[in-house]
């Protein structure tokens, strides 16, 4: 059974955080989704390959050109914060 | 003036010169402005942008340019990437996105002609099955205000139906074009996985998301996928597939087409007469050649909870790109760097969108990747043979798109669980990555009723050659809600 302690814990390797009023309704329907999930356990699949992607397909290969050109005025126009051409977070040496 | 509700009639009238796209432009710009107040279909609406396309189009006519769809107006869900306009995928965490360049899907609808309107409401990141996990608010059913358009293409379905723009863009994750397809009353195509590329669509899931066509009817599908669809370099899985008229074989006759219909999918949970609205549709299918038998999908039962962990797990490592530092919302004086990422994540994603990630997490996590994550795939093998099992037998397979009409708002946002039930008939297709519509075959209690096709892969063309036949001999495609401007 899910707990409280566990579901923060997953948020935080999330990084998502919880406010304390969202914590009950979260704890309580992530049990329920699992509940459901569970269902999947009364079939035996031993032996069955795990399938990742529909049509199985192979990477496809291109030549090794550059294909991009310099956009970074244009990407970082739309960050939150930089400064010379930088993204900027807080401080993390000191 | 009175103008036709279709892309293929729009057309039409546009070659003979019956209107202009300016005119057809300001007809539905007027729509949108005198009805949308109360759907609420719309994030953005594109007014100047729209009619300077327009008159574009209008030239490149009198320079004897135009194709099929020049000049058409049409909505893009506000999941595909726009150049210069807010692309906000429903989210807090994009409210004040702008895309540097243009979704693939965006750009051949661009070239070809058509004149975007304005960008369509949706479920938060496309995850959700009524409209009403919107950052934006819920989107309302043109049908009933009262009750949900289904989701999370909400916006396009509400805005197809309530006859706002005669064909919008919609992505299917798990069903995300057909079930609101089917409770608006309009025709929706989920393509086989690869066929319209992902290039500029915001990820969900990225091995069962896929962009396809809304409008009133299969030909409009058709016509429409013709510019959407194709090979695309910059996707990595787009499929190397021919490219098709999907149009060229919608008049075939339907004699001898074999389809199955599958016993899991007349279970308990279908509403009674739902599944009377579908008994008439095999039998007026029936009546036009085909032969209708009983198959067995036995795997699919185990469909929802499968689809829940492999989307769910593909959610959380695509959404990890949100991180408050690139683009997209960043919360007010960090702390420091994990506060930054905590923060604007915490405020940045609404609930349901929070449910996911977590669940993502918690199945991708050590000790239970095997439990969760390796069996889900394992039954996506299983459901997958399923389907070729079948379709190695019949020609393709039909059934309820949705369990039940479209709902009330509100009614499910509690649990959400009842809520990924809407699901069951949608999300084994996502999972084999076939090709799957849902057409208009009936009225429940003043409600739309959808009826699912699934095809094999990239039989598209067939698919919509039934569901036009079927639409030739049947008029539920035609009906619309009454609207008073």
């Amino acid at each position: 059974m899910l707990e409280e302690v566990q579901v923060q814990a997953l948020a935080r390797l999330a990084r998502i955080q919880l406010e304390a009023p969202e914590v009950p309704a979260m704890v309580a329907q992530l049990a329920r989704i699992l509940t459901l999930i569970d269902e999947m356990n009364a079939v035996d699949t031993s032996g069955v390959e795990p399938l990742a992607h529909p049509l199985e397909l192979v990477a496809r290969r291109r030549p090794d050109q550059v294909t991009e050109i310099d956009q970074r005025a244009v990407f970082q126009a739309t960050a939150p914060q930089v400064q010379d051409g930088h993204y900027l977070v807080p401080r993390v040496l000191e | 003036m009175e103008y036709p509700t279709t892309v293929a009639a729009l057309s039409a009238g546009l070659a003979r010169g019956d209107y202009s796209s300016r005119e057809l432009t300001q007809f539905f710009l007027a729509r949108i402005a005198a009805r949308d107040a109360h759907l609420n279909s719309f994030i953005t609406v594109l007014p100047e942008q729209a009619l300077a396309t327009a008159d574009a189009a209008d030239r490149s006519r009198r320079a004897g340019a135009a194709g099929p769809l020049s000049g058409i107006p049409y909505a893009n869900k506000d999941i595909f990437c726009t150049k210069g306009t807010r692309t906000s995928c429903a989210s807090r965490m994009l409210d004040t996105f702008i895309a540097p360049y243009d979704a693939t899907v965006v750009a051949r609808l661009h070239d070809a002609g058509m004149v975007m309107l304005g960008k369509t409401n949706m479920d938060e990141f496309a995850m959700g099955s009524s409209n009403e996990t919107s950052f934006y608010g819920p989107c309302r059913n043109p049908w009933d205000r009262t009750c949900v358009p289904g989701g999370s293409s909400g916006g396009s379905a509400s805005a197809v139906g309530a006859r706002l723009v005669p064909f919008a863009t919609g992505t299917d994750t798990g069903g995300s074009i057909r079930l609101p397809a089917a409770f608006c009353g309009i025709s929706g195509l989920k393509p086989t996985y690869g066929r319209v590329s992902r290039y500029g669509m915001i990820a969900f899931a990225s091995s069962l998301d896929q962009g396809g066509p809304m409008a009133t009817t299969a030909e409009d599908l058709a016509l429409t996928l013709n510019a959407m669809g194709g090979f695309d370099p910059r996707d990595s899985t787009s499929a190397e597939a021919a490219a098709e008229d999907f149009t060229a074989s919608l008049r075939q006759p339907l004699a001898g087409l074999r389809i199955g219909l599958p016993r899991e999918f007349f279970d308990a949970q279908l509403d009674p007469q739902i599944g009377d609205c579908l008994q008439a549709a095999a039998a007026q299918l029936e009546l036009l050649g085909a032969t209708c038998r009983e198959v067995s999908l036995p795997s699919t039962a185990y469909a929802v909870p499968a689809y829940y962990i492999i989307s769910s797990a593909e959610c959380s490592s695509n959404l990890s790109r949100y991180d408050g530092v690139r683009f997209g919302h960043r919360c007010e004086q960090p702390q420091d760097l994990t506060d930054l990422y905590l923060r604007s994540r915490g405020e940045g994603f609404g609930a349901e969108v929070k449910r996911r990630i977590l669940v993502g997490t918690y199945a991708l996590s050590t000790g239970y990747y095997d439990a969760y994550y390796a069996q889900a795939q394992k039954l996506r093998r299983l459901i997958k043979q399923d389907f070729q099992r079948v379709l190695s037998e019949v020609d393709l397979i039909a059934g309820p798109t949705a369990p039940t009409v479209a709902f009330k708002l509100g009614q499910k946002t509690a649990d959400p669980v009842a809520m990924y039930l809407s699901d069951i008939y949608t999300t084994a297709v996502n999972l084999a990555g076939l090709p799957a519509l849902s057409i208009p075959a009936g009225v429940v209690d003043g409600l739309p009723v959808g009826l699912q096709l699934i095809g094999t892969y990239f039989d598209e063309a067939r698919l919509l050659n039934v569901a036009h036949q079927y639409q030739c001999a049947t008029d539920w495609h035609l009906r619309s809600p009454l609207f008073e401007d």
